[in-house]
């Protein structure tokens, strides 16, 4: 349907005014000189800037502190992924089902959803603390003697566990909407059809729910690569040493700590391209989810 | 289309369906929910522990953390723990107040929140109410900031703003983080599922661009700014890296910030405060929680509604 609309050869350009001023400024402006230093070596103490090509971005890539924050995100993502939709999609098939207290079970499943990572982050490190976590005791019962901050996998783990707790509220959310925008015929049909529940499950509810499986497991990604940056920061208590890190949180150091604007810029342009690929991917599957409804 | 073609399918079926769930199938259903409610009492305990923990143990003195690990029961150090956090003058300058960073937060928030949905719901209405030239131009230059977030262009954004004088002020922080367009997306949307006739409707009328934006789409929108509102004030409250960059002057700090402080003073310490800086998290998420607890369905509209 074509939408009725007005004439007018200056309204609609100051309506627009706030919105492109910012965007040139603050996004336009950045992304364009992101780019452009990524092909730059800088010298920090003069201000020289040469031109060197794609060196920056072979150097980066490259570099083996590089391809170890890469694997570090790669499995990093999978596992956060992985564990908070799957513990999400059992919570909201546990709170679609029952009858009472969906309400109350609602509002402590989502509370977390209000808490900054960098906080969560904080009680994580707590949580995981050489002297005073009960986790770190708990592993240690079963003879796991847990060093977060210490070693390498160890702070790994606890950093993955804690930004899947994160995560599972919005996908939480997200699951049950789409659980109860089933509709009860379809149920109804489904319960004559297939006694078991479990059965039910996965031959007719799961497959309804895929689309926003698809939907979630992009949000998921990109929560994992961008958003986890201050669960990283404070867990590692600014100081990632030995510890590993996602390739977010290098461009940040190696920028911000390191100096090196080119090096940095390029590691920024290799993830604008990753999230470029996602988004279209995201795309994609939002048109063909207008098919399902 | 689907309901239509169950209704049809399913009648012998309806009559039975009262008489099952009365029966034998009731007392089945009751049995699996047993289940479900372990299952979610289990996910309570997940996702609320480490808050309980979080706060119980603020209630205590360092000594007897440091000493007998985090505590469950509440202890007798309340009081002195968050009259510190708020009031305790912290920091290199000793100026910073929990308080004080709380209002920065509150700031942030609020105008973020207020900023945003300000300009994304004029441009939203020019791109919709519109035909001008440039008009799909400007429609792919917004949708652009969809596909780069602020954690990738970090470097060259603190230098956009370093350059313009606007580190260490509201403005530098805000204005930034509005270059998103998220909310432009979710708004245009709306506006595209408002029906035409009242557009006819109100020039008939004899009203203008103006009369029919403020008049009746402003109105129509009012439950749609509500939910969005609430979304972006978490967003902005919760902001982190931003605000690293940004605030070197200690009085600029929002809460948030202020727990990458703690962790800062705590290097150095025989017993850190561990009371402090949890008590420090639990203030950080009061706001935000509160929020959206309170405006819960409203929340759980916007979240889901904007992401389509």
């Amino acid at each position: 349907m074509h939408k009725a609309q007005f004439q007018s050869p200056l309204y609609p350009y100051l309506l627009l005014l706030p919105q492109m001023a910012i965007v040139a400024i603050f996004f336009l402006w950045p992304s364009a000189e992101a780019v452009r230093s990524s092909f730059f070596l800088q010298d920090p103490f003069f201000g020289n800037e040469t031109f060197v090509g794609i060196d920056n971005y072979t150097d980066a890539v490259t570099r083996s502190d590089y391809g170890r924050a890469a694997w570090f995100t790669f499995l990093f993502t999978v596992v956060v992924t992985f564990f908070s939709l799957g513990i999400a999609l059992l919570l909201a098939v546990a709170a679609d089902n029952v009858l009472r207290g969906q309400g109350p079970y609602k509002t402590l499943l989502m509370w977390v959803y209000a808490i900054a990572p960098p906080v969560a982050g904080l009680i994580g490190i707590m949580l995981f603390d050489q002297h005073i976590g009960p986790i770190v005791d708990f592993f240690a019962l079963f003879g796991w003697d847990m060093r977060v901050g210490v070693d390498y996998w160890d702070s790994g783990i606890a950093m993955m566990i804690v930004a899947t707790w994160k995560q599972i509220p919005v996908n939480f959310i997200f699951f049950l909407s789409g659980l109860q925008s089933i509709p009860k015929g379809v149920r109804e049909a489904a319960s004559i059809d297939n006694p078991s529940a479990s059965g039910r499950f996965w031959t007719i509810i799961f497959p309804l729910l895929a689309p926003t499986s698809f939907f979630l497991m992009i949000i998921n990604i990109t929560y994992a690569f961008f958003e986890t940056f201050g669960i990283v920061d404070v867990m590692l208590k600014g100081e990632p040493g030995n510890n590993p890190v996602t390739l977010v949180y290098k461009v940040f150091l190696d920028g911000f700590r390191g100096n090196d604007l080119g090096g940095s810029s390029a590691q920024s342009v290799i993830l604008m391209v990753f999230v470029l690929a996602l988004t279209i991917v995201q795309f994609r599957l939002i048109e063909r989810r207008v098919h399902y409804t | 289309m689907s309901q239509d073609q169950i209704a049809v399918t399913g009648k012998p079926v309806v009559p039975a369906a009262p008489s099952a769930s009365a029966t034998g199938a009731g007392a089945f259903v009751r049995r699996h929910q047993i289940v479900e409610h372990i299952v979610l009492l289990f996910g309570v305990l997940l996702m609320m522990g480490p808050i309980a923990v979080a706060f119980t143990t603020s209630t205590h003195d360092p000594v007897t953390i440091h000493s007998e690990g985090m505590q469950l029961g509440f202890g007798d150090n309340f009081l002195p723990t968050y009259e510190a956090v708020i009031f305790e003058q912290t920091g290199f300058t000793k100026q910073v107040t929990g308080w004080g960073m709380s209002l920065n937060s509150l700031i942030l928030g609020l105008g973020f929140a207020i900023g945003k949905i300000i300009v994304s719901m004029l441009a939203a209405y020019a791109i919709v109410y519109f035909r001008f030239p440039l008009g799909t131009l400007c429609f792919w230059i917004i949708f652009s900031t969809l596909l780069l977030p602020l954690e990738v262009r970090i470097l060259p954004s603190y230098e956009v703003v370093q350059g313009l004088g606007l580190l260490n002020s509201y403005t530098g922080l805000i204005l930034p983080l509005i270059a998103s367009a998220t909310g432009t997306f979710f708004f245009r949307q709306f506006f595209k599922s408002v029906p035409n006739e009242l557009l006819e409707a109100a020039r008939i009328d004899g009203a203008g661009p103006f009369r029919f934006f403020w008049d009746i789409l402003v109105p129509l929108s009012r439950t749609m700014i509500a939910a969005i509102f609430i979304i972006m004030f978490v967003v902005g409250w919760n902001q982190y890296l931003w605000p690293i960059l940004m605030t070197t002057d200690e009085s600029f700090y929002t809460v948030v910030r202020g727990i990458r402080q703690i962790l800062q003073v705590w290097i150095g310490a025989d017993i850190p405060d561990y009371n402090e800086a949890l008590g420090l998290a639990i203030i950080a998420m009061i706001p935000p929680v509160l929020i959206v607890i309170i405006f819960q369905r409203m929340f759980i509209k916007g979240l889901v509604e904007s992401e389509k």
